[in-house]
C-alpha cells in the first residue's frame, strides 16, 4: 500500500534507489563467483554430457559394485578359506588348540563386557553435552574426540604409564604396579578408546531428536525420568544399537594397544600377533573370528528391531526422586568423574614422558637422524603414503557406493548391499590382514601394495557409510529439481548433493585417514618385513627397544603429523567455499 | 510455446496404482489447475511430466513431441515442488542463475537473465542472501524467478502456495497468476483449496484415484459436477439418498426415506432406480413458514444448530424425516428469527437440485476425500 504525501514518497525513493544500487553492487559480487563457476573445465563438462548417458552412469556404479567385490569384500574371504586345509595341524595340536579357543572366546567376553559398559557410562556423558547449560559443555565436547585422533597404539602405552607403571597411579597408592598388565588392564584400555564412539553417535541422535515427544510425556504426567526411559530411549534405539555395534567392533578390532597391556592375557588379535608365523594357527583363528563376528553383526541386526526395552511401567515417587535436581548433579558429577579418570587421564598420560624427552635431549637426537629415528622417518613415509593412497581411492571408489545405497539404486538389494558394506568394520583387523596377506601372496605384488589394499578394505565402511547418511539427509526434491532446470545428472551431484554433502566427506576422508594411520593388527599381519609407524612403536614398547622418552616423542610425533594434516585439510577445504 | 498431452498413462508403485490410464490435455498458455485430495496422484503427475519419473504405461507429448524418454533436464519443464527446494549453499541470484548456467548460456546473459527474473519477482535487493535469510513468500518468489530463469515456457507447481500462512496464500493467488498469464508460460499448478483452484486456473481437472474426474473450466466444474465426488470435493452440498417414484415428461418426483418427495428437473432415471439428489447450501432456502406449508418443495425441519462464519452464516436442519440439510446464506440476508431450535421450512427449487446415480459402494464413500 503506498500512501500519499511527500515524505512517505521520498522514504519510497530511498528505498527503491538504494535497493536498487545494494542489487548492482550484488551483481557485480555475484558475477564474479558466476564467473569461477563457469571456468568449469572442458573435461568437467565432457563428465557432464556423458553423465545424460545411461550406459555411462550404470557403468559407474557397476565399477564401484564390481570394485568392492573384487577389492574389498572376496579377498579377506577367499584368502582364509584357501588355506582351510591347514585345520588340521590345528586340530593336531590340541594344547594350542584349547589356547586359540580360549583366546577367541576371549576377545568377545571382553568387546560384550565394555561395550556394555561403555553404554552405561558414555550416555549420561552425551546427554550431558547435548541437554546441559553447563559452560563446561564445550571443553568435555572437544576433550571427547581426543581418544578419537590419537592413534590406539598411544592410547595403549599411555594407558599402560597411567595403570601399570610406578609414576602413574600407583604413585597415589603408594605401590610398585596398580593394575598388573592383563584382563582387568585390556578392560580398562578398552573403556577408554570405546567410549567416545557411543558419545560422539549419541550425541548427534540426540541433536536430532524431537524433544517434543519428551515434553509431551510430561505434561502427560511422567517424571523426566520415567519419560527419557519410556518414550526417548525406545526412540532411539536404532542409534543406541548401533553404538554397541561399533563400539563392540572396535574393541574386537584393537591389537596395538592390547598387545601393550596384555601381559599373560590372550584375546584373538594378541594370540594372532603372538603367532603371526605360524600359518595353521593364523587360519584357524583368523577364519573363526571372522565367521563369528560377521555372523553375531547379522544377528543383532536382525534381533534388535524385535527387542523390545523392558520395564513399560513406571516407579512414579521412586523415579521423582530420583530426578531431582540433587540426584541429577549427581549423575552429572559421576559420568565426567568417570570420564575424566577413565578415560582421558589415561589417554593423554603419555604427554608428561613426552615433555621428558622434549627437555631431556631426545629432540635432538630424533631431529639429528640416528638410529631408531631413521627408521621411524621411513615408517612415517611409510605409514602416510598408504594414509593417502587408501584415503584417495575410498574417496573415489565409495562416492558411487554410498549414493547406491543412499538413493536405493539397487532397489530390493540395496539393504543387502547395505549390510554387506559393513562386514569391513565388523571384522577384526588383523584377523582380515592374514587373510589379506594369503591371497595377495598368490598374485606376488609388492608388499607396499598388500598393506595399501588392507587398508583400505578395513577404512572403506567409514566412507561409504557416513556419506551415504549425508547423501540421504539432502532431499530428492533438490536434485530433481536441479535436473528439471537443466542440470545433467553430474552437475548435479557436482553442484547440489556434493557441496551440501561436502562435511560429511571431509570428516568421512578423516576418519579413513586417522584410521589407517592408527591401525596395528592389519599392518603388522598384511606386511612381513615393512613396519608402519604403530607396528613400529608397539617393537619398540614391547621389546624395549627403545627408551621411554623416545617411544613417548615417537607418539608425540605421529599425534602432531595427524593433527597437522587435519589442520591443512579443514583449511584446504574451507578455502574452497 | 508448449502444449501437453498425456495418453492413457500409468504409474504404479508396487501394488499401489498412483496414475491410472489417464488422459489429459493442457493448451498452450493454459493455467490448468489440478484439485485432487491427498493421495490422489496429483504430485505423481507432475513428476510424471517433469520426466522425474517414468510412465510405465502410455505416452507423454510436450510441444507434439513424445518424450517419455527425454530426461528432465531437457524437457524444457520446471518442477517447483511444495517446499520449493530452494538449494541453501547458493545465494538467491546463484539460485536464480542455476538454470541458465546449466543450459551452458554464456555468464553475461546467464546474470542478465536471473537479474531480470529477480526484479519482476521484487527480490532484487536481496540477491546476496540465502534461501535461509527470506520470508515464505520470498522463496516462494524465488522458486518461480529460478524457474523462470531456467528459460522454460512450462511451469510445474506442486502447491506453490501450501507453505504459506493463509493470509499470504490468499493474497499470493491472484499474483501467481497475473505474472504466468503475463509472461504468457503455460502452468500446470496442483492443489487440494478448490477455492485457490477456482481463482487461478483457467480450467480445473479433477483428480481422484489416479484419474480424472472431470476436467473444465471453473465455472461448470462448480455448477455442472459430473459427479458426486467432484459435487461434494468442489464447493460441497447436501445430498440426500432416495428413488424415483415418478416420472413425466416435465419432471420427476423423488422419494426420500420416511416417504418425503422432492420435485426434480427431467433426468432420464426410470422409476424404482436408486438415486442421490445435490443441493448446493447456499441454493437451500429457509423460507417465512405462515403461507408456505403444501407449497412443492418445502419442507418443515427444525434448526439443529447455526454457526456464524464472518460474511456467512450457516444453519444446520433437521428435516421431518430425519434426513440432515445445511444452508447457508450472506449474514445481510439473515433472517433474524431463525435461532437454534426454531421451527423453519427449506425449499430445495428443482432447477437447483441435481441427481446422481446411487454409488454401488454407497454414499459414503464417495463423500471421503481421498
Amino acid at each position: 500500500m503506498v500512501r500519499k504525501g511527500t515524505f512517505t514518497d521520498i522514504l519510497f525513493l530511498i528505498k527503491y534507489i538504494s535497493a536498487h544500487i545494494l542489487f548492482q553492487r550484488e551483481m557485480e559480487r555475484q558475477s564474479v563467483v558466476i564467473a569461477q563457476r563457469k571456468g568449469t573445465s572442458r573435461f568437467v563438462r565432457i563428465l557432464d554430457h556423458l553423465s545424460s548417458k545411461a550406459w555411462a552412469r550404470y557403468l559407474v556404479y557397476v565399477f564401484s559394485v564390481l570394485f568392492f567385490f573384487a577389492l574389498i569384500l572376496i579377498p579377506p574371504i577367499a584368502g582364509i578359506f584357501q588355506k582351510i586345509s591347514l585345520f588340521g595341524e590345528v586340530y593336531a595340536t590340541p594344547e594350542l588348540l584349547a589356547r586359540a579357543n580360549s583366546a577367541i572366546l576371549w576377545s568377545f567376553i571382553t568387546a560384550f563386557t565394555v561395550s556394555i559398559l561403555d553404554l552405561v557410562a558414555a550416555l549420561p556423558l552425551a546427554w550431558f553435552i547435548v541437554r546441559s547449560r553447563s559452560k563446561l559443555i564445550s571443553l568435555v565436547d572437544t576433550l571427547t574426540d581426543i581418544p578419537f585422533l590419537i592413534p590406539t597404539a598411544a592410547l595403549g602405552y599411555s594407558a599402560s604409564l597411567f595403570w601399570s607403571k610406578p609414576e602413574g597411579v600407583s604413585n597415589l597408592f603408594g605401590m610398585e604396579t596398580f593394575v598388573q598388565p592383563g584382563f582387568l588392564l585390556v578392560l580398562l584400555l578398552h573403556f577408554a578408546f570405546s567410549y567416545p564412539v557411543i558419545v560422539r553417535v549419541m550425541v548427534g541422535e540426540l541433536l536430532g531428536y524431537k524433544e517434543v515427544y519428551e515434553v509431551a510425556a510430561k505434561t502427560l504426567g511422567a517424571q523426566p525420568l520415567t519419560s527419557v526411559r519410556t518414550v526417548t530411549l525406545p526412540l532411539l534405539k536404532p542409534a543406541l544399537v548401533a553404538s554397541f555395534l561399533l563400539a563392540f567392533a572396535r574393541s574386537l578390532s584393537e591389537t596395538g594397544a592390547t598387545v601393550m597391556v596384555a601381559g599373560g592375557f590372550e584375546n584373538g588379535p594378541v594370540f594372532i600377533f603372538n603367532n603371526v608365523d605360524n600359518e595353521s594357527v593364523l587360519v584357524y583363528v583368523s577364519s573363526l573370528l571372522i565367521v563369528t563376528s560377521v555372523g553375531i553383526f547379522f544377528l543383532v541386526r536382525l534381533l534388535a528391531p524385535r527387542l523390545r526395552l523392558p520395564f513399560r511401567r513406571a516407579w512414579p515417587d521412586f523415579e521423582r526422586r530420583l530426578s531431582s535436581p540433587a540426584s541429577a548433579k549427581l549423575r552429572d558429577g559421576t559420568t565426567i568423574a568417570t570420564f575424566l579418570f577413565f578415560v582421558i587421564i589415561p589417554s593423554l598420560f603419555v604427554s608428561l614422558p613426552l615433555v621428558n624427552a622434549l627437555a631431556d635431549g631426545t629432540l635432538g637426537e630424533a631431529l639429528g637422524g640416528v638410529e631408531p629415528w631413521i627408521s621411524f622417518r621411513d615408517s612415517m613415509v611409510l605409514s602416510y603414503s598408504i594414509g593417502l593412497i587408501s584415503t584417495v581411492v575410498n574417496i573415489l571408489i565409495g562416492l558411487p557406493a554410498a549414493v547406491l545405497i543412499a538413493r536405493k539404486r539397487l532397489r530390493h538389494l540395496t539393504p543387502v548391499f547395505d549390510a554387506l558394506v559393513n562386514i569391513p568394520i565388523i571384522v577384526p583387523s588383523i584377523a582380515l590382514g592374514v587373510s589379506l596377506r594369503f591371497f595377495w601372496a598368490a598374485f606376488e605384488i609388492h608388499e607396499f601394495w598388500v598393506l595399501v589394499l588392507s587398508h583400505t578394505t578395513i577404512t572403506y565402511t567409514y566412507f561409504v557409510m557416513s556419506m551415504a547418511a549425508s547423501v540421504e539427509s539432502v532431499s530428492p526434491d533438490m536434485e530433481e529439481v536441479a535436473s528439471t532446470l537443466g542440470a545433467r545428472p553430474f552437475a548435479v551431484f557436482r553442484r547440489i548433493t556434493l557441496p551440501l554433502t561436502k562435511y560429511s566427506a571431509f570428516s568421512g576422508a578423516v576418519l579413513v585417514f586417522t584410521r589407517c594411520i592408527g591401525e596395528t593388527g592389519a599392518a603388522r599381519a598384511s606386511a612381513r618385513t615393512l613396519k608402519t609407524v604403530p607396528v613400529l612403536l608397539v617393537d619398540w614398547i614391547l621389546h624395549g627397544t627403545a627408551s621411554p622418552s623416545e617411544s613417548a616423542l615417537g607418539i608425540g610425533f605421529l599425534i602432531l603429523a595427524s593433527f597437522a594434516i587435519l589442520l591443512i585439510l579443514r583449511i584446504v577445504i574451507r578455502g574452497k567455499r | 510455446m508448449p502444449s501437453v498431452r498425456l495418453a492413457k498413462v500409468t504409474k504404479r508403485f508396487g501394488s499401489i496404482t498412483a496414475i491410472d490410464n489417464l488422459d489429459l490435455g493442457i493448451e498452450d498458455g493454459e493455467y490448468l489447475c489440478v484439485l485432487g485430495p491427498t493421495g490422489s496422484g496429483k504430485t505423481t503427475l507432475l513428476k510424471l511430466i517433469a520426466g522425474i519419473l517414468k510412465p510405465d504405461q502410455g505416452e507423454i507429448h510436450i510441444d507434439g513431441k513424445l518424450v517419455n524418454d527425454v530426461p528432465p533436464q531437457e524437457r524444457n519443464t520446471a518442477y517447483l515442488p511444495q517446499d520449493y527446494a530452494l538449494f541453501p549453499h547458493l545465494s538467491v541470484i546463484e539460485n536464480a542463475a542455476f538454470g541458465p548456467t546449466s543450459r551452458e548460456i554464456d555468464r553475461e546473459q546467464a546474470i542478465e537473465i536471473s537479474g531480470k527474473m529477480l526484479e519482476m519477482t521484487r527480490l532484487a535487493g536481496r540477491a546476496g542472501s540465502f534461501p535461509n535469510e527470506l520470508s515464505g513468500g520470498m522463496q516462494q518468489r524465488l522458486a518461480l524467478a529460478r524457474a523462470l530463469a531456467s528459460g522454460v515456457s512450462l511451469l510445474l507447481l506442486d502447491e506453490p502456495l501450501g507453505a504459506l500462512d493463509a493470509r499470504l496464500r490468499v493474497e499470493l493467488r491472484y499474483k501467481l497468476r497475473s505474472l504466468v498469464k503475463d509472461e504468457g508460460f503455460t502452468a500446470i499448478h496442483v492443489t487440494h483449496d478448490q477455492e485457490e483452484a477456482m481463482v487461478v486456473g483457467d480450467r480445473i481437472a479433477v483428480l481422484r484415484h489416479g484419474q480424472i474426474q472431470q476436467a473444465s473450466i471453473p465455472f461448470t466444474i462448480y455448477n455442472e459436477p459430473k459427479s458426486i465426488f467432484v459435487a461434494n470435493f468442489v464447493g460441497g452440498a447436501n445430498f440426500l439418498e432416495g428413488f424415483i417414484s415418478e416420472r413425466g415428461p416435465s419432471g420427476s418426483w423423488v422419494q426420500l426415506r420416511n416417504g418425503l418427495a422432492v420435485r426434480i428437473k427431467e433426468t432420464g432415471y426410470s422409476p424404482g432406480e436408486r438415486v442421490v439428489l445435490a443441493v448446493r447450501e447456499e441454493m437451500t432456502e429457509i423460507v417465512k413458514p405462515a403461507k408456505r406449508n403444501g407449497e412443492t418443495n418445502v419442507f418443515a425441519g427444525t434448526v439443529t444448530s447455526a454457526s456464524f462464519l464472518g460474511s456467512l452464516i450457516r444453519y444446520e436442519i433437521q428435516l421431518e424425516n430425519g434426513d440432515v440439510v445445511n444452508s447457508r446464506m450472506p449474514v445481510s440476508l439473515r433472517n433474524d428469527s431463525v435461532l437454534s431450535g426454531e421451527r423453519v421450512y427449506v425449499r430445495l427449487q428443482p432447477e437447483n437440485i441435481k441427481t446422481y446415480l446411487s454409488p454401488s459402494g454407497g454414499l459414503y464413500i464417495e463423500l471421503e476425500a481421498v
